[in-house]
C-alpha cells in the first residue's frame, strides 16, 4: 500500500530502484488517489490513466503543451486544443523517464493568485476546501499537497509557483529567469515567465530543477547554468547570512499570523548558526506591484493577439473576417485576460507608450539595482512568501486589485529575474503559512542549502491535517 | 486617474475585442481603479535611467544553420477551426 499523501519523490524513486513497486503500479496509486480526492477538490482538468514512462509520476500545469494531450491554458478561447508538439520541459520530463498524471487546473492564462479565473472553475485547497489553493498554479499545489501527485511544474510570472506553494503547504522554486526553456508554454509576459518545480522536499525540488533546467537551443532567452544543480545535504546554516528587508515590519497587509510563523522561522535559521541581517528595499515595496501591472498586462496584450480564430483553438460564427476575429476574443477569453489586455493595451498605446510602459521598464531597472545592493554582503533575502493564509473562494474575486495585491511580496525580485524559493514555516489559524528565500541570478544551489536545512528544523508536517 | 468610456472603446478596437455595453461600463471603472493604482510609477524622475527589457545580460549564442524537420502540413491544420486544402479558411474579409 503506497501513501501518496506522504511519498516524496525521491522516495518513489527509492522503491522503483529497489523494484519494491512497478512504475504501473505506482503511476495507478496516483490514478487512484485521484478518483478519490479529486472530485472535491479540482486540481485535474485532464488525467492520463496509463503511465507513459517507466519513472516517478509528474503533474504538469496547463500552460505545458503536451503532444497529444489537450492543452487549454485554463482558457475557453483554447478548449480542444491539442498540441502536436511537447513543450521543451515536458520533452525533459520525457526523456527522464517521468510518467505524465495530467494538466493540472491554473488561473486562465496564467493571470491571477487562486485559479478562480479558470474558465473551468476554481481547484481547492486541500487544508480547507472552501478556501483558495493560491494561483496561478493552484492546480499542481494542491495535487502535490493532497497527494495525487508527488511532484509537479508550474509557471511563474509574479508569484504563480511560490503563492500557491505557501498557500497549500509545500515547496515550491521560481527559477533564475532565462535557467528553464519557454518553448511550447502558453505565454503570458514573456520577460517574466518562468517554469519551476513544486514538491514536498526542498531536495525534491532540486531534483526536479536538474531535469528542466539547462540551455535550450529552441528558445533563445536561456542560459547554461554555471554550476551542476547540487542535492542539498546537512543541518547547518553556519555562515549563512540572511537579509530581512526593513520594510517588511511595516507592511499592514502581512496578517499577524504569518508574522508570527515567519519570526518565527527566523529564530530557528539563528539556532541553526544563520546571522539574520537587515536590508532595504523601498522602492521595491512601493513601485513593484505597479510596475508589474504595466510590463505584465503590457507583454500579455501582445502575446494574447494570436488568439484570432484562424489557426487553432475557438473560433466565433461571423459573418465577416473581423467580425469573427472580435467575436471570437470577446467569447473565448474570461474576464480577467481581458481586463489585462485592456490595461496592457492602454498602456502601449499612443500618447501613454512613455508614461506608462516605458516608465515602468525603467522603474525595473531600478528595481534590479535595488536587488543588487540589498544581496550585497548576505546569501539570501527573506520574507513571507504571501502576507495572508489561503482565503476563503470569492473572498476577493470582485475585487482585482485586493487579487492582485497578493503577490505583493513575491512580485519585485520576479521584476529582478531573481530565483525565489518558498518553503512551509508554519501554521496560522491551522493553514500553512510560505517563508521566501530569494538569492542572486544562478543562486539556486545555496537557496536549496538553506531551504534544505530550515526543512529539516522546522519539520513541517506537510499533509494536511484533515487527511491524516 | 479616469479613463472614459470613449477611449475604453478605442482601446477595445485596437485589441480586437467586441466588448458589450455592460463590459464597457464595468472596465471603464475597472480600468480607472487600475490606472490610479500603476500611476505612481509617473512619480519618479527615471530620465537618467536606462529600460530594462530583460533581467539577464545575454550574449548572443550562435547556432549552427542547421535545417530540421518542421511540421507536417496535417500537424499545422490538426486545430485548425476550417481548412480549404493547404490553406486556412476563414470568413470573408473587407466586406
Amino acid at each position: 500500500m503506497i501513501d501518496t499523501l506522504r511519498l516524496t519523490a525521491e522516495d518513489a524513486r527509492g522503491l522503483l530502484e529497489r523494484r519494491e513497486i512497478s512504475a504501473a503500479e505506482l503511476h495507478g496509486a496516483y490514478v487512484e488517489a485521484i478518483a478519490e480526492r479529486d472530485g472535491e477538490l479540482q486540481c485535474y482538468l485532464r488525467t492520463c490513466e496509463e503511465p507513459s514512462g517507466e519513472g516517478i509520476p509528474i503533474a504538469l500545469k496547463d500552460v505545458i503543451s503536451t503532444k497529444g494531450i489537450e492543452t487549454t491554458a485554463g482558457s475557453r478561447i483554447l478548449s480542444g486544443y491539442t498540441p502536436v508538439f511537447d513543450a521543451t520541459v515536458a520533452a525533459r520530463v520525457k526523456a527522464a523517464g517521468l510518467s505524465v498524471l495530467g494538466k493540472t487546473n491554473t488561473d486562465e492564462f496564467a493571470m491571477g493568485s487562486s485559479t478562480e479565473n479558470s474558465a473551468w472553475g476554481p481547484s481547492r485547497n486541500p487544508w480547507d476546501p472552501v478556501r483558495v489553493p493560491g494561483g496561478s498554479g493552484g492546480g499542481t499545489a494542491a495535487a502535490v499537497s493532497a497527494g495525487l501527485a508527488p511532484w509537479g511544474l508550474g509557471s511563474d510570472t509574479g508569484g504563480s509557483i511560490k503563492q500557491p506553494s505557501a498557500l497549500c503547504g509545500n515547496v515550491g522554486l521560481r527559477p533564475t529567469y532565462g535557467t528553464v526553456s519557454r518553448y511550447g508554454v502558453v505565454a503570458f509576459a514573456s520577460s517574466l515567465d518562468q517554469v519551476g518545480p513544486v514538491a514536498k522536499t526542498v531536495r525534491d525540488v532540486a531534483l526536479l530543477y536538474a531535469i528542466i533546467s539547462g540551455r535550450d537551443p529552441l528558445d533563445s532567452t536561456t542560459a547554461e547554468l554555471p554550476e551542476a544543480v547540487a542535492l542539498p545535504e546537512g543541518d547547518s546554516l553556519a555562515g549563512v547570512r540572511l537579509a530581512v528587508p526593513k520594510q517588511v515590519a511595516d507592511l499592514d497587509a502581512i496578517e499577524p499570523g504569518v508574522r508570527a510563523a515567519f519570526e518565527s522561522a527566523l529564530e530557528t535559521a539563528r539556532e541553526l548558526g544563520a546571522e539574520v541581517g537587515e536590508c532595504d528595499l523601498p522602492l521595491s515595496y512601493r513601485y513593484g506591484m505597479p510596475c508589474y501591472y504595466l510590463v505584465a498586462p503590457a507583454e500579455a496584450s501582445s502575446n494574447l493577439a494570436r488568439y484570432d480564430g484562424v489557426r487553432y483553438g475557438l473560433r466565433s460564427v461571423a459573418g465577416s473576417y473581423d467580425e469573427m476575429v472580435e467575436k471570437t476574443r470577446d467569447e473565448g477569453f474570461g474576464a480577467e485576460p481581458k481586463r489585462r489586455i485592456m490595461l496592457g493595451t492602454y498602456a502601449l498605446s499612443a500618447g501613454y507608450y512613455d508614461a506608462f510602459y516605458g516608465q515602468a521598464q525603467r522603474v525595473r531597472t531600478l528595481l534590479v539595482r535595488e536587488h543588487r545592493d540589498a544581496l550585497e554582503g548576505f546569501d539570501a533575502i527573506v520574507t513571507p512568501t504571501s502576507p495572508t493564509v489561503a482565503f476563503p473562494i470569492g473572498d476577493k474575486a470582485a475585487d482585482p486589485l485586493a487579487m492582485y495585491a497578493c503577490d505583493l511580496l513575491t512580485i519585485p525580485s520576479c521584476l529582478a529575474g531573481l530565483p525565489g524559493l518558498s518553503i512551509p514555516c508554519g501554521l496560522s489559524e491551522g493553514l500553512p503559512v510560505g517563508l521566501q528565500l530569494i538569492g542572486p541570478q544562478f543562486g539556486e544551489n545555496g537557496l536549496f542549502r538553506v531551504g534544505h536545512a530550515l526543512e529539516q528544523a522546522l519539520e513541517f508536517d506537510i499533509v494536511p491535517e484533515r487527511l491524516r | 486617474m479616469a479613463i472614459s468610456k470613449e477611449e475604453v472603446l478605442h482601446v477595445a478596437r485596437l485589441a480586437r475585442l467586441a466588448l458589450t455595453e455592460e463590459e464597457v461600463e464595468r472596465l471603464t471603472e475597472e480600468l480607472g481603479a487600475i490606472l490610479d493604482a500603476v500611476s505612481v510609477v509617473g512619480e519618479l524622475d527615471l530620465s537618467d535611467v536606462p529600460p530594462t527589457s530583460h533581467p539577464l545580460d545575454l550574449v548572443n549564442v550562435w547556432d549552427e544553420d542547421e535545417p530540421r524537420a518542421s511540421l507536417s502540413l496535417d500537424d499545422v491544420f490538426a486545430n485548425a477551426p476550417e481548412r480549404d486544402g493547404d490553406h486556412f479558411r476563414v470568413p470573408p474579409v473587407g466586406t
